[in-house]
């Protein structure tokens, strides 16, 4: 494209319907937005400190790190620039990478979906039940997330030699002449985290689905009664759901945090690295990188990357919630 | 049947209730099943816990773990009691701090168009995405620009800007706060800070009440970070877990630890979780 077209298109492209040039049109749109932000002065007030915080300790650290994902950083020296090395390396050269890569979607194509459902549907449960019996119930399902290390007992439960509960069990009925190496062979090992995951899964989301039921109008019900639902299933999918829908969406980016990020539960479990790596995931790569090797850059680009998978997923999400009760 | 245990709706058959009242009950017991085991394990005498085949309750229950845990606790360099205040002290600040702040971002956010608002949301919410685990480093160089390396405040103010809070307080107010009501406040000359803590806050307590439980949760469970090395700023949960560090013979201790760690965030817990329930029964409509 020659210079003078590009001035053309510049100065002389033309909106459709009014005569207006592009560039006089961008300059409507700024002194509008600058009247805009004059008159919410209010909410940038009510914004900033918040705001200034967030982004000293997130926004700055998460640019640092993406930057770094392009450099050779070992912590002690400074940084050295490499371009797409990194990238190239991730998916060129570390099979580790490729096979964690793929474990991690694994995992959260099976335990996001379940999970999210579970927490979605003990928190509509427990909506049904009378006050003082939803109190109680919600305090047993949620206080064993309050204690932090949870898989020490499943640990202790899958253990490999014979005071194992499982293997104690099995012996004891005869069912197996020598115990099981549960955490050690990759055919159980894979299993077993989904289960004790998936056993975790009334969080975060299912706390902020309750509340978020404890906000609907009872009067909908009511109406909804007269309109011809007929079932709690109908209720559910035409009356609750869509009035839940932006802890719905609060779930779902929850659950993909935690479903691709599954890590501590494995460690927990296995120890360090699983045997053949047979759990390994992302996280676990992108730890075992920088905090055991110190390879910060290598790192960061393995977080960019788990990054982007999360924020694609995030919008596929999206997309299907858009449609609930419809 | 018009006592019965749920609400009667048309929509409910009592069929339907009795086997969802079951398949709770049953969830319950599994849940729960951890907890019973830490309890059963705090009180099991050293010679009952590796004992073949395992038992799951302790035979002859006894606190001797408790006690030994008190010992070992009154040996510490550091009393205790000063991890026990540096603990509340950051539980406490780094909460509220945190509900005020992101809740008045999030009635920005909410319920107004400002330039700028739509995208400052998204790159909150997009951030809950990023691991972590590599920000460490970037993280300590912030700290110590900042000259908070070795304070408390390295702990409370990245509290206060924690994304979780202010994406759930964003998505309670876009539920449950109409604008219609805003508006008329307007008319009634209400000023934004009366419109946000007289008929904001109070409308989406449920909300803060749950954002209450996940904030002190995770600050009280606060070990070591690398940006506090004075051992009289460190925390109760650091100093607890370096009596577990003592290996299998400390494992009777260690489940009295996590049975007494527990204790505060379950009264918060229960105290948070009764209130969302009541106000639903006392302000149950809305406008």
């Amino acid at each position: 494209m020659t210079s003078q077209t590009l001035n053309q298109t510049n100065d002389q492209l033309t909106a459709p319907g009014n005569g207006i040039s592009i560039r006089e049109r961008m300059k409507r749109d700024l002194s509008h937005q600058w009247k805009s932000a004059k008159k919410h002065k209010v909410q940038y007030l009510f914004l900033a400190p918040y705001l200034i915080i967030f982004i000293l300790f997130t926004v700055v650290p998460v640019v640092l790190s993406i930057g770094l994902g392009f450099t050779d950083f070992n912590v002690l020296e400074p940084p050295d620039f490499v371009g797409l090395q990194n990238y190239f390396r991730l998916f060129l050269d570390d099979k580790i990478f490729i096979k964690s890569l793929a474990n991690t979607i694994m995992f959260a194509v099976v335990t996001g979906p379940i999970g999210y459902m579970i927490a979605l549907l003990m928190a509509w449960l427990m909506n049904e039940l009378p006050k003082s019996l939803r109190v109680i119930i919600t305090v047993l399902l949620y206080a064993p997330s309050l204690t932090g290390g949870m898989t020490v007992i499943f640990k202790i439960f899958f253990s490999s030699d014979a005071t194992g509960y499982l293997n104690a069990m099995l012996l004891k009925w005869g069912l197996i002449n020598d115990p099981i190496k549960y955490l050690e062979n990759p055919d159980y090992i894979v299993p077993i985290v989904i289960f004790v995951v998936l056993w975790g899964s009334l969080g975060t989301q299912f706390l902020s689905f309750i509340a978020g039921l404890q906000g609907v109008d009872r009067q909908y019900y009511d109406a909804g009664a007269i309109d011809g639902i007929r079932n709690r299933w109908q209720e559910l999918w035409f009356i609750t759901l869509p009035l839940i829908k932006p802890q719905l969406l609060f779930g779902a980016v929850i659950s993909i945090t935690g479903s691709f990020g599954i890590g501590s539960i494995i460690t927990g479990l296995t120890g360090t690295i699983s045997t053949d790596y047979s759990a390994h995931t992302l996280v676990l790569h992108l730890q075992d990188y920088g905090t055991t090797r110190f390879e910060m850059g290598y790192a960061s680009a393995i977080a960019t990357l788990l990054f982007l998978v999360m924020v694609g997923s995030n919008i596929v999400v999206h997309k299907l919630l858009e449609k609930v009760g419809e | 049947m018009k006592r019965g245990i749920f609400k009667k709706r048309i929509s409910r058959s009592v069929g339907g209730d009795i086997t969802l009242l079951i398949f709770l009950l049953f969830f319950v017991a599994v849940m729960m099943l951890p907890l019973v085991y830490a309890v059963n394990m705090s009180l099991k005498p050293a010679n009952e816990l590796w004992l073949f085949p395992p038992k799951f309750f302790a035979i002859n229950p006894t606190f001797k773990n408790y006690i030994e845990l008190f010992r070992l606790i009154s040996d510490s360099l550091v009393p205790i009691s000063r991890y026990i205040f540096n603990t509340f002290l950051i539980t406490i600040a780094g909460t509220g701090g945190h509900i005020i702040l992101a809740s008045m971002a999030a009635y920005s956010l909410s319920k107004y168009r400002f330039p700028g608002s739509v995208l400052v949301f998204k790159m909150i919410r997009t951030s809950l995405m990023f691991s972590g685990a590599v920000l460490a480093v970037p993280n300590y160089l912030v700290m110590s620009a900042l000259g908070l390396i070795d304070s408390y405040l390295s702990i409370i103010i990245p509290a206060f800007g924690s994304t979780l809070g202010l994406f759930l307080m964003k998505q309670f107010m876009d539920q449950m706060i109409p604008d219609e009501l805003l508006r008329s406040a307007e008319i009634d000359g209400a000023s934004d800070w009366v419109k946000f803590w007289k008929i904001v806050m109070p409308i989406v307590k449920p909300a803060w009440l749950t954002l209450m439980i996940f904030s002190v949760n995770s600050l009280w469970n606060k070990g070591a970070t690398p940006y506090i090395y004075t051992e009289s700023k460190k925390t109760l949960f650091y100093a607890l877990s370096q009596i577990t560090s003592g290996g299998l013979a400390r494992a009777g201790v260690g489940a009295a630890i996590s049975i007494i760690m527990i204790a505060f965030p379950l009264l918060v817990f229960i105290v948070s979780q009764s209130n969302i329930i009541e106000t639903m029964a006392t302000s149950g409509m809305k406008e």
